[in-house]
């Protein structure tokens, strides 16, 4: 064989494994978005049906109207976005503070700060869900949003800090001094010169937290018991308690659970992958 | 007189450098420079504090406590049981298969997504840029698909009656079914309902939504390998399975021990995908996270024992973490 001949039998070789790749990945997605639309007698059967040849919106209708556990879905979409917003915005706020401060000086303290951000982001869940299931039950937060909300800020905020101080980082200091020379105060300089700059890294760190807080389960699963408090998580996993599996109405939901967060990742792309392989792997 | 105003406003002002004076760096806000990051502080260390380590703290505690309804409901003060919570779990046969299943399912997945997402990522740096492109948003779907909504994609697929992966097995040829399998129907074939198949569909789906993290960062760490080392391996006729072993994998160690170990952390505590494929029912297909919140939480709550059993994983979790730990302050140049 030629060289030539062999390098372009390599590039095929190559974009067929592409292409398999995209395949295997995307299939199991592609699949519960087709059932969503597929009518009944389509979803039910033993045969291969690749795309809904009878295209129907009535389980999207039926999870909207009727729902599950008594509730439209849109009530557990409002629900979880709430409680993904509100983390956000308290953490994002918790987390520039923090990220400029491990970012912008060298003071005693600081090294051990760096581990513990690594170390509280082992803990599971699990063993934290005991011990605020109890304090929130103490304090009147169960049953609350608020109380799920402040459960979130815990979870995203190490990781938050984490990723957010590479971004802080990135912005020359240089920029500040000038600011300073000419007479900023340090309030303005951090608000007109510092903010703005790292203002997409605080898009990018907060979308992670969103998305983290989003499809958490096992803290709304034990510190909410209301129907009307339920998030998506929850919600979808009520499904499989009722008699007789619906997956048509299953497929809907979870189709809607998924469309906010693959936006997210298709917006931000580029910088979620530098940003958490940065967060994550350079340090 | 029109002229005094314009001298006054051209001529004063702007040759007097009085208000270009540094401000002293000393004083800001009242406060000294030295407390400065400290202030910054005090909002997420108040956070880690009070919603993490104290939390943290309360669980070991309970962990030797007794910590029924009545002591929820506060009408009695949580009892001290000593280590009666752990020596229950001599002879609990739950708790050895929650942690024989937790660890198996771990040595199992991890090293399937490291290798998977390896290659793929060594695939995406071949490929041209189009279709590397096409690729990467191909995976992040898998990346994206919320733990819910994998474990809710995963038993649809895998369902006894009307799922693929049953239909597809009842493709293979009789023979080649029945010599493989001992068997040519597979309509009906309850994935769902042994321990060692739920966890085969577990580790499937974990692995499925894992590849593509390890994809990416793997991609980016080869972007930052020179392309010269390549060029040099090429010339000298090195095979594609030496150059990685003698250039990819020395160069990104350090990323791979991370990955490796972020990958431990996460596959020992996967719950949501495990919590809907397999409910809270089947006892026998429990791991350490689903076995210490049921227990914790089923009626009648015993908080104390799954207090105990989720102290186990911390502490798993906790050895491991201090090898991560370890890594990353070698990386740390700043």
């Amino acid at each position: 064989m030629t060289p030539l001949a062999r390098k372009r039998l390599d590039k095929v070789t190559l974009n067929t494994l592409g292409v398999l790749v995209f395949v295997v990945a995307t299939f199991p997605v592609y699949w519960m978005v087709s059932t969503a639309f597929k009518a009944n007698d389509q979803i039910f059967t033993t045969d291969f049906i690749p795309f809904p040849t009878h295209f129907t919106f009535e389980h999207v209708q039926r999870v909207l109207s009727e729902g599950v556990a008594g509730h439209s879905i849109w009530l557990y979409m409002r629900n979880s976005a709430i409680v993904a917003l509100g983390t956000i915005l308290i953490g994002a706020v918790f987390a520039l503070l923090s990220a400029t401060a491990v970012a912008r000086f060298r003071f005693k303290g600081r090294t051990p700060f760096l581990a513990l951000l690594l170390v509280v982001q082992m803990i599971p869940a699990e063993a934290l869900v005991i011990p605020l299931f109890l304090s929130v039950k103490r304090l009147g937060l169960y049953d609350q949003l608020l109380g799920l909300i402040v459960t979130q800020v815990a979870l995203t905020l190490p990781f938050g800090i984490w990723m957010l101080r590479t971004f802080v980082a990135a912005v020359p200091k240089s920029l500040e001094e000038a600011a300073w020379i000419d007479g900023a105060g340090r309030f303005t300089t951090f608000w007109k010169v510092l903010f703005p700059l790292v203002a997409p890294g605080l898009v990018a760190t907060s979308i992670f937290s969103f998305i983290t807080a989003w499809n958490e389960l096992i803290m709304s699963l034990y510190l909410i018991s209301d129907p009307t408090k339920y998030t998506m998580p929850v919600a979808l996993q009520y499904f499989f308690g009722q008699k007789g599996t619906d997956w048509g109405a299953i497929m809907a939901s979870s189709t809607m659970m998924t469309i906010p967060v693959v936006i997210f990742f298709l917006v931000v792309q580029r910088r979620m992958v530098s940003g958490l392989v940065a967060g994550a792997v350079k340090g | 007189m029109t002229n005094t105003s314009t001298l006054s406003r051209g001529g004063g002002r702007s040759s007097d450098p009085g208000p270009r004076r540094p401000r002293p760096p000393r004083k800001a806000g009242g406060l000294p420079a030295w407390s400065i990051p400290y202030v910054l502080l005090i909002p997420g260390l108040l956070v880690i504090g009070a919603l993490l380590l104290y939390p943290l703290i309360q669980m070991a505690i309970i962990a030797f406590q007794k910590v029924g309804l009545v002591q929820i409901s506060g009408k009695k003060p949580a009892t001290w049981v000593g280590l009666d919570n752990f020596t229950s779990f001599v002879d609990n046969d739950i708790f050895w298969s929650s942690l024989r299943n937790t660890v198996v399912f771990a040595v199992i997945a991890v090293p399937l997504t490291l290798v998977l997402g390896t290659a793929v990522g060594v695939l995406l740096h071949r490929l041209g840029k189009k279709m590397s492109l096409f690729v990467i948003i191909g995976i992040m779907f898998a990346w994206a698909v919320p733990p819910v909504a994998q474990g809710v994609i995963w038993r649809w697929l895998f369902d006894a009656e009307a799922g693929i992966v049953n239909w597809a097995l009842n493709l293979l040829p009789d023979w080649l079914s029945t010599a493989l399998f001992g068997r040519a129907d597979w309509t009906g074939e309850p994935w769902l309902n042994d321990a060692w198949s739920i966890y085969m569909v577990l580790v499937i789906c974990v692995v499925w939504a894992g590849f593509p993290f390890v994809a990416v960062s793997v991609l980016a760490g080869l972007k930052g390998v020179p392309a010269e080392l390549y060029e040099a391996a090429r010339v000298d006729g090195a095979a594609p399975w030496r150059t990685f072993w003698k250039i990819t994998f020395p160069l990104l160690k350090p990323v791979f021990a991370v990955l490796t170990v972020l990958s431990i952390i996460w596959d020992f505590k996967v719950f949501s995908q495990l919590y809907v494929l397999a409910g809270t029912s089947n006892r026998e297909a429990y791991n350490l996270s689903m076995y210490a919140v049921t227990e914790a939480f089923k009626a009648p709550p015993k908080m104390g024992s799954g207090a105990a059993i989720a102290l186990v994983l911390t502490v798993i979790l906790l050895i491991v973490t201090a090898a991560y730990i370890r890594q990353m302050f070698k990386q740390e140049d700043t």
